[in-house]
């Protein structure tokens, strides 16, 4: 065991700990800024099984912060180099590779393997998935995400704490928030950020108190400040939306519309988006109309013929009769790079009472 | 009172601020948002989370600490 003779003669790890270590099985999600440091910490702490999901091949852009990778790895999967370069690190643990995106199909099925998650992702759908999917496997995630020079780290769903839907309830339209790719990123951040996702990892494996669940911390590589914030667990009442997901997971091989997670919004908040196009899904037959409010008229039927005719700089607000054919209809959309869409919740019905009110 | 608002991830590029200060009667964080809404209206887009006293608090929550922190979630990775 001299691979990890400076754990073991740490009082608070020894063999014992070690051998927690081994026994431990870990997914990271996304090997990117974020996963490169966390699985190479991992496989060096002798983490004994890791998954790597990914489905990413390595660009010249990534080599500036992903250092699991090099020049001569351009054009190949992110997954499989990832693994080779693990078990050159330690080849006495298990390197489980899947080159394939996490979808709503795979993931509780991929989560159950696993004791630990982590969100090593670059984009909302992905992290809202991540969170439903484990909150619903009953696994701890480690979260940790970057913008430009800052960064944040929490523990997530770890003993019935708080999950990300308790910080932040709603996704976000698909672009509000850029990626890397798109706002660029200070290449050691995601080094930084990664790494105490790792050391999150280990102590959640060891069993150490203080894990941070129920906060979040956060830290500024241009200032060197940090802070951390508590976050309190929300009521059912306020996560019902991961009861209606919950609902949608189950359904899936019926209903395989939400691959990517539709972004809803009350009548209120849809009527005070500036620059919106209402659009009703319903059959042109059906009632009550919408005579309040002024709006277009496209049945779900007909939408992916009709989607070159709808104005993509709008936002746009779909609505139907309970809020279920237009959340089919914003995903549709979505699909076809209209990034701001929403899907009204509880449909005509909402449209009514708030005319019945605001008239 | 006067209160300290720092701004975090995009919210400090588009109200084009990390911090300032801003004098505030009384109230809820909701009556806050709509004192910071009327100041710069393009948060009103925007998702994001309010802090005071090292805490995620919700609209009907009581401002009483002079420094609050606006935080919205970051995607990337």
């Amino acid at each position: 065991m001299n691979r990890y003779s400076r754990h073991i003669i740490l009082e608070e790890i020894g063999a014992h700990g070690q051998k927690k270590l081994n026994q431990a099985k870990v997914l990271v999600v996304g090997a990117g800024g974020l996963g490169c440091p966390v699985l190479q910490y991992l496989a060096a702490a002798g983490v004994g099984t890791i998954g790597i999901i990914d489905h990413d091949v390595v660009e010249e852009s990534n080599l500036q912060r992903q250092i699991l990778y090099g020049t001569s790895n351009l054009g190949q999967s992110k997954a499989i180099v990832a693994k080779q370069r693990l078990l050159d690190l330690n080849d006495t643990i298990i390197i489980e590779a899947f080159v394939e995106m996490l979808t709503h199909k795979n993931a509780i099925s991929h989560f159950l393997n696993y004791d630990i998650i982590v969100d090593g992702t670059d984009n909302f759908a992905t992290r809202y998935l991540i969170n439903d999917a484990a909150v619903i496997a009953n696994k701890p995630v480690v979260y940790g995400a970057i913008y430009k020079f800052e960064g944040q780290v929490s523990v997530f769903n770890y003993k019935n704490g708080p999950n990300y839907r308790c910080l932040f309830p709603n996704p976000p339209s698909k672009n509000d928030i850029p990626n890397c790719a798109e706002v660029g990123v200070l290449g050691v951040l995601p080094g930084i950020i990664g790494s105490m996702q790792a050391n999150e990892v280990l102590k959640i494996i060891l069993g150490f108190k203080n894990v941070l669940s129920g906060k979040l911390f956060c830290y500024n590589s241009k200032t060197t400040k940090s802070f951390t914030i508590s976050i309190e667990k929300q009521s059912n009442t306020k996560l019902k939306d991961i009861e209606k997901i919950k609902t949608n997971f189950q359904n899936q091989s019926i209903d395989q519309i939400c691959d990517t997670i539709v972004a809803k919004t009350t009548i209120e908040d849809a009527i005070k988006k500036k620059n919106s196009l209402f659009i009703d899904v319903r059959e042109s037959h059906e009632l009550p109309k919408a005579e309040h409010l002024v709006h277009t008229n496209i049945p779900l039927s007909l939408l992916e013929n009709e989607l070159s005719s709808i104005d993509k700089t709008k936002t746009i607000i779909l609505f139907c009769q309970s809020g279920i054919r237009s959340a089919t209809a914003a995903s549709i959309m979505l699909k076809h790079n209209f990034t701001n869409c929403y899907s009204l919740e509880n449909g005509i019905e909402a449209i009514q009472n708030y005319f019945k009110i605001n008239a | 009172m006067t209160l300290k608002i720092k701004y975090f991830g995009m919210l400090a590029e588009i109200t084009q601020c990390e911090e300032e200060t801003l004098s505030f009667s009384k109230g809820t964080a909701a009556d806050l948002l709509k004192v910071l809404f009327e100041k710069h209206p393009i948060l009103e887009e925007k998702e994001f989370q309010i802090a005071q006293n090292q805490t995620f608090i919700s609209n009907d929550s009581i401002i009483s600490n002079a420094e609050i922190v606006l935080l919205p979630p970051f995607a990337g990775g």
